[in-house]
C-alpha cells in the first residue's frame, strides 16, 4: 500500500490548501501536524497513540506494583524478618493492590480497548476523540495524586522535606489501610495524608474510567462499519462493551463512598465515623457494590483476548460464539448481585448469606460455559503453539485453578475459615496473574506486531511463558496451605513454629522466578521494538478486521469504509466464499475527515492534580491548600469551556489507496 | 463548519439512529441514577436505623420547598420550549427560554441557599449526626447538579450569541442539555418525596 498522503484542510476554506495548522474558533492555532514529537503525542486524539500511551504507563506501573510485591515477599521469606517496618509493610501491600488494579490492569485493558476496538469494528476513531484524550490524561493525573506520598517519603528520606511547621499535621504520606480501605481505619484519627491522596486519586481515576467507558459504549453501538452487526463483532469488542457498561453502573457507588469518606475526614460528618452514629459496614457495602463488578471489569477483557487468540491459532471459528458473548453478558449482570460474598463473616443474617452464596455459585456457570467453549475451539483444530497461543492456553488452565478456589469461597461456612487468610490471597492471585496477566501477555504477543509493525525475534517468549507460569504456581500454590494453616493476610512478620516457614520461603523464591519472567518479557518487547523484522499486515493468519489494515495502521485506519458481510471478516476475505468477502465503500471524493488535535483535554486533566492534592493537603491542615484546590477546579472548568468553544475542527486526508 | 459537520455525519454511521452526543448523555444519566441512588439509599438506611435521632418536621418548611419544587418543574417546561425552538431553528425564542430556565434555576438555588442557612441557624449542620450528614450531602449534590446546569446554559447563551449556529448540531446540543436538565428535575422530585414529604406522614405540618 502506498503511504504517501496528500493532506488538505477543507474545513474553513472549502478549497484545498497547503498543509498548515489552522485556527480554531478561539482564534488559537490548533496543534495539528506539529513538528514536535512531544506536542503531537501530548495533544493527540488518535485512538492508536492514546492506546500506546495507556499501555506504556500501565506497563510502568505493573513494574512498580511488581517491585512492591517483591519487597513484601522478601520481608516474609523468613520468620521475624526486619527488612522493613510494619508501617512500610502496610504501605507496600496497600499500594501494591491499588497500583495493580487501578494503575496497571485497568489501563492495560484500556490500552487494548483503545487500540483495537475502532479497528475491530471498522471505525476511523472512537466517538469522542477529545474525551478519549481527556480520559488518558485524567488517568495520569490520578496516578500521580495517588502516588504523591512516595515522592514526599523520598524527599523526607533525603532530608529535603519534613512534616513540621505548616505541614505538621501531615503524617504517613502513603496510603496504608489496604486497597479496599475499610472504615473506620480510614478515619482521620487513625490514618494521615496517605488516605487523602488515595481518596482523591481514586476519585480522579474514576472520572477517567467513566468518561472512557461512556466513550466506548457510544463507539461500539454507533460507530460500527456498515454490515458489522452486533453478532458479527469480535468477542473482544463485545467484552469491551460489557466492561464499559459495568464501569458506568458500578463506579458511581465508589464515587459516592469516597465522597462520603472525604466529607468525614474534611468536615467531620458521620457517614462512617461511629461517634456520630455512622456505620462502618456501610462502607463495605458501597465498596463491594463497586468492588465486585470491578473484578469482572478486570477479567472480562482478558476473556475477550483469549477468545480472539484461541480461534486464530486453532484455525477454527470460536466454538459457540453466541454463547460466549451471552455468558460474558451474564457474568457482567450477575457481577452486580454477589457483592456480599466479600462480607460473609460480617453477620448479614442467614437468608442474605444463603442468597449471596447461591448467586456466587451461579456465576460459575457462565464462566464454566466459556471454558468449555474455549476447549471446544481447540478440539479438532490445527493448533499452532505460537507465543500468543501458549499464554492463552496458560490462561485457560491457571484461570480455572483460580475459579475452583473461588467456588470454595462461595460456600459461606468454608469462607468463614478462609476469610482474611492466605487462602484468599492464593485465590485472587491465580485469577489475577494466572488469569488476567497471562491473557494480557498473550494479547501483547498477539497484537504488538500490529501496533509497531515489527515482528518478535527468537524464542524468548518460551522462557517468559515457562518462568511466569512456573513462578506463579510456586508463589501462590503454597499460599493455599498457608491459609489453611491459619496464616492471616497483611501480617508484616510471623513467628517460627507454626509450620509456615518452608511455605513462605518457597513463595518468595517463586516470586523471584515470576519477576524474572516479567523482566524477560520487557527484554523481549524491547528487542522486538529495536530490531524486529517488518511484521507484515497479518503475521498470524488471524481472523478479525484489524488484521486487514497495515501494520502499524494508518492514522485514518481504513482508506475506504469497509462493508462487512460475515463474522471473522478478515478470515472470510482469505478463505471464505466471494459473497462473504469484505467490500469497501466507493470513495466519495470528500477525503477522510480527521479530528483536530487539542490541548484542552490535557489542560483539563492537569487541573485535577492541584484539585486532588489541594483537597488532600487541606485535610492535613497545610495552609492555602483550599486555594490550590479552587485553582485546580477553575482550570478544569475553563479548559472544558474552551474545549467546547474551540469546536471539533478537523481536516481532510486524501490517501492514494482510497481512489485506487 | 458545515463541511466538517457534513463530513462527520458521513463518517459516523449511527447504527442506533441516535446521535453520539445524545447516547453519551443517556449513558451519563444511567450512571448518575446509580450515583443518586447510592446517596438516597444512604439517607434512607440511616433514617430507618435511627428514626428517633432527629425530627426534621420542625425544620422543614413545606411551603418554601414546594415553591422551589414548582419553580424547578416550570424551568423544565421552559427547557422543553427551548429545545423545541432550537429544533425549529428559532434561535431568538431558544435564547429567551434559556434565559428563563437560568432565572428559575437561580431562584431554586437561592431557595436552597436560604433553606441551608436557616437549617444551620436552627442547629442542623453537616456535623449533626447521620441525618445532617446525609441530608446536606444529598441535597447539596443535587444543588451542584443544578448549578452545573445553570453554568452550562450560560455557556450555551454565550455560544449562540452571534446567531451563527449549525442547525443540526445545535438542536442536538440543546437536546442534550435538555436531557440533563430534565433528569436533575426528576431527581429533585424523588428527593422532595423521600426526604421531605415522607417525614410528615402521620404528623401535623411544620412549625413555620
Amino acid at each position: 500500500m502506498s503511504s504517501t498522503i496528500t493532506e488538505t484542510h477543507t474545513q474553513h476554506t472549502g478549497a484545498d490548501s497547503a498543509l498548515k495548522p489552522e485556527r480554531s474558533q478561539l482564534g488559537l492555532l490548533r496543534p495539528d501536524h506539529s513538528k514536535s514529537v512531544w506536542i503531537s503525542w501530548l495533544t493527540t486524539v488518535d485512538h492508536k497513540k492514546i492506546g500506546v500511551m495507556y499501555g506504556a504507563m500501565a506497563l510502568f506501573f505493573l513494574l512498580v506494583g511488581g517491585f512492591e510485591a517483591l519487597v513484601i515477599r522478601t520481608q516474609l521469606a523468613i520468620p521475624e524478618n526486619d527488612l522493613i517496618s510494619a508501617e512500610r509493610y502496610n504501605q507496600l501491600f496497600t499500594m501494591h493492590g491499588t497500583t495493580m488494579i487501578f494503575l496497571a490492569v485497568m489501563p492495560l485493558n484500556a490500552a487494548f480497548f483503545n487500540f483495537l476496538v475502532p479497528l475491530q469494528i471498522g471505525a476511523r476513531d472512537v466517538a469522542f476523540p477529545r474525551i478519549n484524550s481527556f480520559s488518558l490524561w485524567a488517568f495520569v493525573a490520578g496516578a500521580l495524586v495517588i502516588n504523591f506520598g512516595w515522592l514526599l517519603e523520598a524527599l523526607e528520606m533525603f532530608g529535603l522535606f519534613n512534616a513540621s511547621g505548616p505541614t505538621a499535621g501531615m503524617n504517613d504520606f502513603v496510603p496504608a489501610m489496604g486497597w479496599f480501605g475499610y472504615a473506620p481505619i480510614t478515619g482521620k484519627e487513625f490514618t494521615g495524608a496517605g488516605t487523602d491522596f488515595w481518596i482523591m486519586g481514586l476519585q480522579i481515576l474514576g472520572i477517567a474510567s467513566l468518561t472512557a467507558a461512556m466513550n466506548f459504549v457510544v463507539t461500539i453501538i454507533n460507530m460500527r462499519a456498515p454490515g458489522m452487526k452486533m453478532m458479527r463483532m469480535p468477542v473482544f469488542t463485545w467484552m469491551t462493551l460489557v466492561v464499559s457498561l459495568l464501569i458506568i453502573f458500578a463506579f458511581p457507588a465508589i464515587t459516592v463512598a469516597l465522597g462520603q469518606l472525604m466529607f468525614d475526614r474534611l468536615f467531620d460528618t458521620s457517614f462512617f465515623a461511629t461517634a456520630g452514629g455512622g456505620q462502618p459496614i456501610l462502607w463495605q457495602h458501597l465498596f463491594w457494590i463497586f468492588g465486585h463488578p470491578e473484578v469482572y471489569i478486570l477479567v472480562l477483557p482478558a476473556m475477550g483476548i483469549v477468545s480472539e487468540v484461541l480461534p486464530a491459532f486453532s484455525r477454527k471459528p470460536l466454538f459457540g460464539y453466541a454463547i460466549v458473548v451471552f455468558s460474558g453478558a451474564v457474568i457482567g449482570f450477575l457481577g452486580f448481585a454477589v457483592w456480599s460474598h466479600h462480607m460473609f463473616t460480617t453477620g448479614l443474617g442467614k437468608v442474605a448469606t444463603a442468597a449471596f452464596s447461591l448467586l456466587t455459585m451461579a456465576i460459575a456457570v457462565p464462566t464454566g460455559v466459556k471454558i468449555f467453549n474455549w476447549i471446544g475451539t481447540l478440539w479438532g483444530g490445527r493448533v499452532r503453539f505460537a507465543p500468543p497461543m501458549i499464554f492463552s492456553l496458560g490462561f485457560v488452565w491457571m484461570f480455572m485453578m483460580g475459579g475452583f478456589s473461588g467456588i470454595m469461597h462461595s460456600s459461606a461456612p468454608a469462607d468463614a475459615q478462609q476469610q482474611d487468610s492466605y487462602f484468599v490471597i492464593a485465590h485472587f492471585h491465580y485469577v489475577a496473574i494466572g488469569g488476567i496477566f497471562l491473557a494480557v501477555v498473550s494479547g501483547i504477543y498477539f497484537w504488538l506486531p500490529k501496533i509497531t509493525g515489527k515482528m518478535w525475534k527468537g524464542n524468548l517468549s518460551t522462557y517468559v511463558a515457562i518462568l511466569s507460569t512456573v513462578g506463579l504456581n510456586i508463589t501462590f500454590f503454597p499460599m493455599h496451605f498457608l491459609g489453611l494453616l491459619g496464616m492471616p493476610r497483611r501480617t508484616h512478620t510471623y513467628l517460627a513454629g507454626f509450620g509456615w516457614e518452608t511455605y513462605n520461603l518457597v513463595c518468595t523464591i517463586g516470586a523471584y522466578i515470576l519477576a524474572t519472567g516479567i523482566f524477560l518479557l520487557v527484554v523481549d518487547m524491547i528487542r522486538c521494538l529495536r530490531s524486529g523484522e517488518p511484521a507484515g499486515d497479518d503475521p498470524w493468519d488471524a481472523r478479525t478486521l484489524e488484521w486487514s489494515t497495515t501494520s502499524p495502521p494508518q492514522v485514518y485506519n481504513f482508506a475506504r469504509t469497509p462493508v462487512i458481510h460475515a463474522r471473522d471478516a478478515h478470515w472470510e476475505d482469505k478463505y471464505g466464499p466471494e459473497s462473504r468477502h469484505t467490500t469497501y465503500e466507493a470513495d466519495d471524493g470528500h477525503g477522510i475527515h480527521m479530528p483536530s488535535n487539542s490541548w484542552m483535554p490535557l489542560i483539563a486533566s492537569v487541573g485535577f492534580i492541584p484539585l486532588g492534592l489541594g483537597l488532600s493537603l487541606m485535610q492535613a491542615g497545610v495552609p492555602f491548600m483550599g486555594y490550590m484546590a479552587i485553582f485546580g477546579l477553575i482550570t478544569i472548568f475553563s479548559a472544558v469551556a474552551l474545549w467546547a468553544i474551540e469546536g471539533p475542527g478537523g481536516y481532510h486526508l486524501h490517501p492514494k489507496e482510497a481512489t485506487a | 463548519m458545515s463541511t466538517a459537520a457534513d463530513a462527520s455525519a458521513h463518517d459516523a454511521h449511527h447504527n442506533l439512529m441516535v446521535d453520539n452526543k445524545k447516547l453519551f448523555m443517556w449513558l451519563f444519566l444511567g450512571s448518575d441514577c446509580m450515583f443518586f441512588g447510592t446517596l438516597i439509599s444512604t439517607h434512607l438506611i440511616y433514617r430507618k436505623l435511627y428514626p428517633e435521632e432527629y425530627d426534621p418536621t420542625h425544620l422543614f418548611s413545606l411551603e418554601l420547598t414546594s415553591f422551589s419544587t414548582f419553580i424547578l418543574l416550570m424551568s423544565s417546561f421552559l427547557m422543553a420550549l427551548a429545545v423545541s425552538a432550537m429544533h425549529k431553528g428559532e434561535l431568538k425564542s431558544f435564547r429567551r427560554n434559556v434565559c428563563g430556565v437560568i432565572f428559575f434555576g437561580l431562584i431554586f438555588l437561592g431557595c436552597q441557599v436560604y433553606e441551608f442557612t436557616e437549617f444551620v441557624h436552627e442547629g442542623l449542620t453537616l456535623q449533626s449526626g447521620t441525618f445532617g450528614s446525609t441530608f446536606f450531602l444529598l441535597t447539596g449534590t443535587h444543588g451542584v447538579h443544578v448549578a452545573i446546569g445553570v453554568i452550562w446554559l450560560l455557556c450555551m447563551l454565550f455560544y449562540t450569541q452571534n446567531g451563527k449556529v449549525d442547525a443540526h448540531e445545535s438542536a442536538v446540543d440543546a437536546e442534550v442539555a435538555g436531557l440533563y436538565w430534565h433528569f436533575v428535575d426528576i431527581v429533585w422530585i424523588i428527593i422532595f418525596t423521600v426526604i421531605y414529604l415522607i417525614e410528615f406522614i402521620g404528623k401535623t405540618g411544620g412549625a413555620h
